[in-house]
């Protein structure tokens, strides 16, 4: 049995990845909530958005936490493009569709990067790379804990866009009730896109506090993808706040599970909450309905 | 009833292959197309005919080809046991999986990502268990003889998969003309409604995810017998469950010649790539993804229905070009 001074840490650094685990899912959750569609390209976006840092920093010199100034605003482009100009015409009324759709945009997105990159692992070289902070008498990677806080600035930054702005009021209306919205003059189709590219920004965010601390391979998303349904559907489809617990549980979750049972059989510990949650409670601990 | 004579006579035409090819390659071919219509055959049943969209067919096809590779190398039980032992619990995991969605009424994206997550486990625990060879994988000896499910020539292997898919299809047919099948394409369209009427949802459900499981299983052992060797990621890894999914999709969901047509079609385009670009890594599942995409944007009901399309079109009208 592992004492404290090993479990301590163990939280910790489950809560820090766990924070980024969040801001994923925060994005994947926005998209359910408005558009009612499980975006199954998240992974592979949020990896495209790993190799857009990763190229930015190694063949420009551009510093990861520079990049939130350019791959963010890129991935919002790009999610608005794909919404606007495939996703959202292929549904033909059949939710399992835009499924398929966005399964065959993660395959062609993910074989396309290998194709380009070849499955090297790539990480990049920060000078603070390997700088460390001390809390609780556990040894924190700089590069984590800026990521934690860096996650949670963003998700307050998200939240007041949808509770303050005209943006996130017809973002609200639409999830609520798409006839009315469109009634009283909300173009759905921009408002849709808008939501699907805030969405893949959130990504594009992740994807600069992560690479600090992480690495990047073509198939870099899939791990992050079952993780991200995970906390969406245990935060409860669509709302923000059990996204962000959701992130953090699932986060000491993984850390403790690595703990315990081992790196590789500590995945299960996921999916198996997965599963349950779907099973006994698929609106989520914080939820209203399905 | 004409139905089945098509299906009778197009199975006859396919099972002259072998005495007509000479090319093993070209033989090779044709047994992957018959491999790939038997896999998206299965995904059919459930997917096509049930509408449940399954994103992890890769559980039944990997539990069916671990199961007699397993027996064989670990406790040297022959592979035709294997063969009844691996449909059998390829059925099991099916009902398992079946038992855990459907009586807690997930459809939808919900049905898919759990049965995506299923798979997901499935991987990690072959990966980490040594009776399966771990993350190594596990290597059927050579050892040719039909006591052993293992053939000297193609033509063996190919009436292997041509009896598994003629099963499988023969499925298909009586399922497109019985009660059950009646039943299953009613929850399919409305399941509120088909309740109503009397229709046991769930148990029709889980009819449609152990045939279906059963011939992904089948897909399985004959791909452990046909290629000697696996891994997690052959096995329960998301290649197959897309592949499974993919077939049904560009041949036409919930039709009979569907999944024979995009077996075809995929194979056709992927030798064509080949040819065209040369082999590079990820380009054939490139092409799939983008096949995918288009087929679901453009042409939701598959070749099947293109070709439905065009006869419709054609009848009323003669002489009028109309666009799809």
């Amino acid at each position: 049995m592992p004492d404290l001074a090993i479990i301590i840490p163990s939280v910790l650094n489950g809560l820090t990845t766990g924070a980024l685990y969040a801001l994923i899912a925060l994005g994947l959750t926005l998209i359910y909530g408005v558009l009612h569609i499980i975006n199954f390209a998240h992974g592979a976006l949020l990896m495209v958005g790993l190799y857009a840092v990763w190229f930015l920093n190694t063949r420009l010199g551009i510093d990861p936490y520079l990049a939130l100034l350019i791959v963010p605003p890129a991935m919002f482009a790009l999610g608005y493009g794909l919404q606007r100009g495939i996703i959202g015409r292929s549904s033909h009324g059949r939710d399992e569709n835009i499924l398929l759709v966005t399964l065959g945009l993660s395959i062609v997105i993910e074989n396309l990067a290998l194709f380009v990159f070849r499955s090297d692992t790539r990480i990049i070289d920060t000078p603070y790379s390997f700088e460390t902070v001390e809390f609780l008498g556990a040894f924190l990677p700089l590069p984590k804990v800026i990521a934690f806080f860096g996650a949670v600035v963003t998700a307050a930054a998200l939240w007041l866009l949808m509770a303050r702005t005209d943006l996130g009021r017809a973002i609200r209306a639409l999830a609520k009730e798409r006839k009315g919205a469109q009634l009283v003059g909300i173009d759905a189709d921009h408002v849709f896109a808008m939501s699907f590219g805030l969405g893949i920004a959130c990504l594009g965010v992740a994807a600069c506090l992560l690479l600090p601390s992480y690495y990047v391979t073509p198939q870099v998303g899939h791990g992050f993808v079952l993780i991200a349904f995970t906390i969406v559907v245990l935060g409860g489809m669509g709302s923000f706040v059990g996204a962000f617990l959701g992130g953090l549980i699932i986060g000491v979750v993984e850390a403790l599970g690595g703990l315990f049972l081992g790196e590789s059989l500590g995945q299960i510990g996921i999916f198996i909450i997965f599963i349950l949650v779907l099973m006994f409670r698929p609106q989520g601990l914080l939820g209203h309905k399905v | 009833m004409r139905q089945l004579v098509l299906l009778l006579a197009v199975f006859a035409v396919i099972a002259l292959a072998p005495f007509v090819i000479a090319s093993e390659f070209s033989l090779n071919l044709v047994i992957m197309v018959l491999y790939a219509a038997l896999l998206g055959q299965a995904w059919n049943i459930l997917g096509g005919y049930g509408g449940q969209f399954s994103f992890g067919h890769a559980a039944y096809f990997g539990t069916g080809a671990y199961t007699v590779a397993v027996l064989q190398v670990q406790l040297g039980i022959n592979p035709w046991i294997g063969l009844v032992a691996g449909g059998l619990l390829a059925i099991g995991v099916a009902a398992f999986i079946g038992l855990a969605t459907f009586r807690y009424g997930l459809r939808g994206s919900y049905f898919a990502l759990v049965t995506l997550a299923f798979a997901e486990v499935l991987r990690i625990l072959s990966n980490s268990v040594d009776f399966t060879g771990a993350g190594v994988g596990i290597l059927i000896p050579l050892a040719p003889g039909v006591a052993n499910l293992q053939f000297e020539t193609k033509t063996g292997y190919f009436f292997l998969v041509w009896t598994f898919t003629l099963a499988a299809f023969l499925a298909v047919w009586w399922i497109g003309h019985s009660r059950f099948g009646a039943s299953l394409a009613a929850v399919r369209d409305n399941e509120e409604a088909a309740r109503a009427l009397g229709v046991n949802a769930f148990r029709v459900k889980m009819g449609a995810i152990m045939l279906s499981g059963l011939f992904s299983g089948l897909a399985g052992v004959f791909y452990a017998q046909y290629f000697l060797y696996l891994d997690p990621y052959i096995a329960y890894g998301p290649a197959i469950s897309v592949e499974s999914l993919l077939v049904p999709i560009i041949g036409g969901m919930g039709t009979l010649f569907g999944p024979l047509l995009g077996a075809a079609a995929l194979h056709a385009v992927s030798e064509l790539t080949r040819e065209i670009i040369g082999e590079v890594p990820g380009i054939s599942l490139v092409l799939y993804g983008a096949l995918l995409v288009v087929m679901v944007m453009f042409l939701p009901r598959g070749l099947a229905g293109l070709g439905e399309r065009l006869f419709a079109r054609r009848r009323p009208k003669a002489g009028e070009t109309g666009h799809a």
